[in-house]
């Protein structure tokens, strides 16, 4: 098998075994990344200097007969909205560029103790507002089971990278639907935990109180191994639950669960989506699980609270891109034309409006009536899951009412909007929520299943995640994958 | 909820709020675009709801503390090696209008 | 009749007072003065893209415990974000508390003025960096570039805030000496109002006697110091009469105050209304004090300058007067009361030992002198029996706080060593027989003359012999010639 078609996991125990080395590995990434990525477009910044010397430092140490940690050897994707200290970090924004943070993200510093090799930076819609990838402020990212089509987004690069062979993991948030929406559309796993179960910490925030960061990997198993390593108690951010995610028993199978179809995420989808869940209920049930409908009646109102909350807490996350203490100045008369410059010239159409919305709904006399209601409505969707839950153990849905759209095809805000319908809700709520896939759908395109679970019960998730996985049809690898067959041999 | 479409002058007000440049045409472009997504918003004006408790975020902990003990602190060039502008170990930022 | 005479004033302040924590309110950095421009600070008081704060408990504790000493209720607290775009401010929002501040409804006696002030509330905040306006003028119009140091940005502060319960610069005054007492005395602040640890801002309206409705109020900054507040108060309520008084309105201004010219002046170039978008923040979690908690810092406070006040007042006899309210005031300000109360049990009088310590014993603490009680107390005996005099005392207490030692040592230093009972009694003998034409007319009953026989007996010891001693030997003589 070719190096970049192992997992994450075999990657691992063959480096400790030494039956690979780690620069081995890094080398057989970075070349399929400097042949492809012309193409797929994944990656703002490749590492590969840093990735090597890693590498040698991994091989040395494994050498010397040293603990190296459980993802010893393994590359892994950093979306470009996570510190690393000195390297470059944008949110694909032109307002940050060239910004090296002095300092390195908590998720970062726990991937790299646990010896994995950050290979590189990944593309997203600026400041992680997009379902695309197409709002990036540099250049978009193309779908590598497509080229013609979006990868999904925000976290497009990351997917699209893990999908592409690239890297066996990649590291994405999710504010709306940002992990899950591209893992779906890419036909690779992506996980958005617990609100509050991996620190945020150098996440360069787009929506507080919704943001989190996940993992995506090409297998649930994998998945799951790279949460386990970044799932853990913070002192630097306050909403860190303190917990850790154990990854042993999701093997289990899903025997006697019950598990609901959440009617409100039904309508809209694609006949080519609305036949993908079909098998995956089906594939479910002759696993053991217990399979109806179920309605969390406030789930409808979610699209609808989520573009009132996100843009506001935006629009006060993004003040500090002032031109003052880091990233593009655009010199004015005095300070607050050079803020207006600044910001006109920073920040893409996307963010602007987004930023726009935000001030609205937060400025005086619309408070109330907008994001006020809006945090209420969140009480509402968290008080209808916990009624769901109470007779399931899990629910699923399609991730995506659609396959990839292609570029361009969703020029109007609204309509793109409406891509994160099914996975805004678990945002809303601080739920765990993951994609599998489980295409193809239409034109050959991938399509996710989402599972949902209760907060903190990301283990019931990966359960059932195993279970469709165990009955999904051949993952959709990109072109010239099929076309090398077993090229780049170990 | 408020009406339904907001109007040139709000819209280059909140702009101004959030201390970004925009032109008239983009003025109405945004106009229209805040304007059909609130007017989606607005089923979410329609619910009676009044009583229920607003969520700040999921997380239901309190009283996150951490003891009064100093930290190192950031190099000094390193982030003024960032800076679009400084001198003497400051940031420098254009002149200030007497505005807060 | 003068404008004053004709108009009520109203004042409300809000008391801004930096925290004496270690360390910042949301980040170890330390919170000290007077470092290098950005030496501390961190990504997270630098508004660092990706930065998060986390709560110092320390900071919280001191919250708590002005809120007890205010006579607040310490509740339930949210932190929320205040957005407005300043260079001083890193993340263009600062994280303060808005609708739900951990102190509320509590008040503060003013006692010469003999009223309550109410405290509508006490809030956590954090402090903004500095900004240093560099050019032609060096002020904030016309400068033609400003430098930024973060060193403050993210200092720990508690905003308290009065009700507009004050109605001349003197109650202004005395509230904010009196509420430094209290700050200083909980361990909460340094106090100092010359380096910003206490920050005042002023709400100041005016409106006719005799008319119910209120006037236009103005916020006045820049006041750092008691001076300032009150001659801005002042000019502020007259420039506000003479408007009213001339047929204008009133505008709502934040004005600053300029100590130099002592005037007031509109802040802002144009008028924007503010609107800073509050919402609560969400990278932080409520803060609900326990009532353990509470208790705890309860149980720590120090003896409170009300109940340290009210234990001197008991030494006056219950009922100060005026002069002595100030006093009192002057002494708990500077935490001189344990003098005065030391004094008091070693059976001095209250009137001597509370003026001595207001007055000299301030002066030298104001200078940075210091004196001890044992000390203090040894040099009222002196002077209350006579042995010195009141310049002479006064004296020996300067002469102690510069060079310390022994009251006895300083009485000798200073040449102050009285003459014995007998050396006395010999110079009465002597100056009433070099003037036996006054002795005479005293023996008659003059007795203004005894001042005569005094100034004779000073010139002829070189002013050593202590009048009274003097006085009552003279008198004991005429008494046995005449027996
Ligand atoms: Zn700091």
């Amino acid at each position: 098998m070719a190096i970049v078609d192992m997992a994450a996991r075999e990657i691992a125990s063959a480096v400790r075994n030494r039956e690979l080395s780690a620069t081995e590995v890094v080398e057989a990434h970075l070349s399929e990344i400097s042949a492809h990525d012309r193409e797929v477009a994944a990656f703002l910044l490749v590492l590969a200097d840093e990735a090597r010397h890693r590498a040698r430092s991994i091989d040395e140490a494994i050498a010397r007969g040293e603990e190296v940690g459980p993802l010893a050897g393994v590359p892994i994707a950093v979306k470009d909205n996570m510190t690393l200290r000195g390297v470059e970090t944008t949110c694909a924004s032109r307002i940050l560029a060239g910004w090296r943070p002095p300092y390195t993200a908590t998720v970062v510093q726990r991937v790299e103790s646990a010896g994995a090799i950050v290979i590189g930076k990944t593309n997203l819609d600026e400041f992680a507002m997009g379902s695309s990838t197409e709002n990036s402020g540099f250049f978009p990212t193309r779908n590598p089971i497509d080229l013609s089509r979006v990868p999904g987004g925000s976290s497009g690069g990351s997917a699209a990278a893990v999908a592409a062979r690239f890297t066996p993991l990649a590291l994405g948030s999710d504010t709306g639907g940002s992990i899950r929406q591209p893992a779906s559309l890419c036909g690779v796993v992506g996980a958005k935990p617990t609100y509050g179960l991996v620190s945020r910490y150098g996440l360069i925030a787009f929506a507080s109180s919704l943001d989190q960061i996940g993992p995506f990997a090409r297998s649930v198993e994998d998945a799951a191994a790279l949460l386990s390593v970044i799932a853990s108690r913070d002192p630097m951010d306050s909403t860190s639950l303190g917990v850790g995610f154990d990854a042993s028993g999701i093997a289990e199978g899903v025997q006697g669960m019950r598990i609901g179809v959440v009617e409100e995420m039904l309508e809209g989808v694609s006949s080519g989506v609305a036949s993908v869940l079909d098998s995956a209920i089906a594939a479910l049930e002759a696993a053991g699980a217990a399979i109806e409908r179920v309605s969390v009646p406030a789930a409808r109102y979610g699209l609808s609270a989520y573009y009132l909350i996100a843009p506001a807490e935006a629009s006060s996350n993004l003040a500090r891109f002032d031109g003052v203490r880091y990233g593009l100045r655009v010199e004015g008369e005095d300070i607050t034309e050079t803020y207006l410059r600044t910001r006109e010239r920073g920040f893409g159409a996307e963010v602007k409006r987004r930023i726009m919305l935000g001030t609205y709904a937060l400025s005086a006399g619309y408070y109330d009536a907008l994001y006020g209601k809006a945090q209420q409505v969140r009480t509402l969707i968290a008080r209808d899951f916990a009624a769901a839950y109470e007779h399931f153990d899990a629910l699923i849905s399609p991730t995506s009412p659609t396959v990839a759209f292609r570029f361009g095809e969703r020029s109007d805000p609204l309509s793109m909007y409406m891509s994160d319908v099914c996975t805004i809700p678990s945002n809303l709520a601080g739920h765990p929520g993951m994609s599998v896939p489980f295409g193809p759908a239409e034109n050959g395109m991938p399509a996710g299943v989402q599972v949902l679970a209760p907060a903190l019960r990301e283990g019931v998730m990966f359960r059932v995640a195993m279970a469709l996985e165990a009955a999904a049809s051949e993952a959709a690898v990109p072109e010239w994958a099929k076309a090398a067959g077993s090229g780049g041999a170990a | 909820m408020s009406s339904d479409q907001i109007s040139r002058d709000e819209t280059l007000h909140i702009a101004h709020l959030a201390r970004l440049a925009i032109t008239d045409e983009e003025a109405d472009l945004y106009s229209r675009q805040l304007s059909a997504v609130l007017a989606h918003a607005r089923d979410i004006g329609a619910l009676d709801i009044a009583g229920v408790e607003p969520t700040m975020h999921a997380v239901s902990m309190r009283n996150v503390m951490r003891e009064d003990v100093v930290a190192d602190s950031l190099d000094r060039e390193e982030v003024l090696a960032s800076a679009p502008s400084s001198e003497a170990g400051m940031f420098l930022v254009p002149r200030i209008m007497g505005e807060e | 009749m003068s404008l004053e005479d004709k108009y009520l004033i109203t004042v409300g302040l809000e008391v801004h007072c930096e925290l004496r924590t270690a360390t910042k309110l949301f980040c170890g950095c330390a919170n000290v003065f007077g470092s290098p421009p950005n030496t501390n600070i961190c990504p997270v008081c630098l508004g660092l893209p990706g930065a998060l704060p986390v709560l110092n408990r320390r900071a919280v504790e001191y919250a708590i415990a002005i809120g007890l000493a205010l006579n607040c209720d310490v509740r339930r607290s949210v932190f929320a974000r205040k957005n407005y775009f300043y260079p001083d401010m890193p993340k263009d929002f600062q994280i303060s508390q808005y609708d739900e501040p951990i102190c509320v409804e509590g008040y503060l006696e003013l006692p010469v003025a003999g009223k309550r002030v109410g405290i509508v509330r006490a809030h956590i905040e954090e402090d903004t960096g500095k900004t240093t306006h560099v050019g032609s003028s060096g002020r904030i119009q016309g400068a033609d570039f400003s430098l930024v140091d973060y060193n403050r940005s993210g200092i720990p502060l508690v905003e308290i805030v009065s009700a507009p319960d004050m109605e001349s610069a003197e109650e202004a005054r005395e509230y904010v000496s009196e509420l430094r007492a209290i700050l200083v005395a909980t361990g909460a602040t340094d106090g100092k109002m010359e380096e910003g640890s206490l920050r005042v801002d002023a709400n100041v309206s005016v409106h006719r006697k005799g008319t119910e409705e209120l006037g236009t109020r103005c916020e006045i900054k820049n006041l750092n110091s008691l001076r300032s507040l009150g001659r801005a108060i002042q000019y502020e309520a007259r420039r506000q009469m003479e408007i009213v008084e001339e047929g204008g309105r009133v505008r709502q201004q934040t004005r600053h105050w300029n100590e130099d010219q002592g005037v007031t002046s509109s802040l802002r170039s144009k008028e924007e209304a503010n609107d800073y978008r509050y919402f609560p923040e969400p990278d932080l979690v409520p803060l609900e004090p326990s009532s353990e908690m509470v208790e705890l810092v309860r149980a720590e406070l120090p003896v409170l300058p009300p109940a340290r006040r009210a234990a001197l007042s008991d030494l006056a006899g219950g009922k100060p007067n005026r002069s002595e309210l100030e006093q009192i005031g002057t002494c708990i300000g500077l935490d001189l009361d344990g003098f005065v109360s030391s004094a008091a049990e070693a059976g001095l009088p209250f009137k001597l030992a509370l003026s001595r310590a207001a007055n000299e014993l301030a002066a030298l603490v104001g200078a940075g002198e210091a004196l001890s009680p044992e000390a203090f107390v040894g040099v009222l005996k002196a002077e209350d029996s006579g042995r010195l005099s009141a310049t002479q005392a006064k004296a020996v207490m300067a002469w102690l706080a510069e060079t310390g030692g022994a009251v006895e040592e300083a009485i000798s230093a200073l040449g102050f060593v009285g003459l014995s009972d007998d050396e006395v009694g010999s110079l009465v003998d002597r100056v009433t027989a070099e003037h036996p034409n006054e002795w005479g007319r005293y023996m008659a009953g003059e007795n203004q003359l005894a001042g005569f026989f005094i100034g004779a007996a000073m010139k002829a010891s070189g002013g050593k012999v202590n009048g009274r001693v003097f006085s009552a030997l003279l008198a004991g003589k005429r008494e046995s010639a005449q027996s």
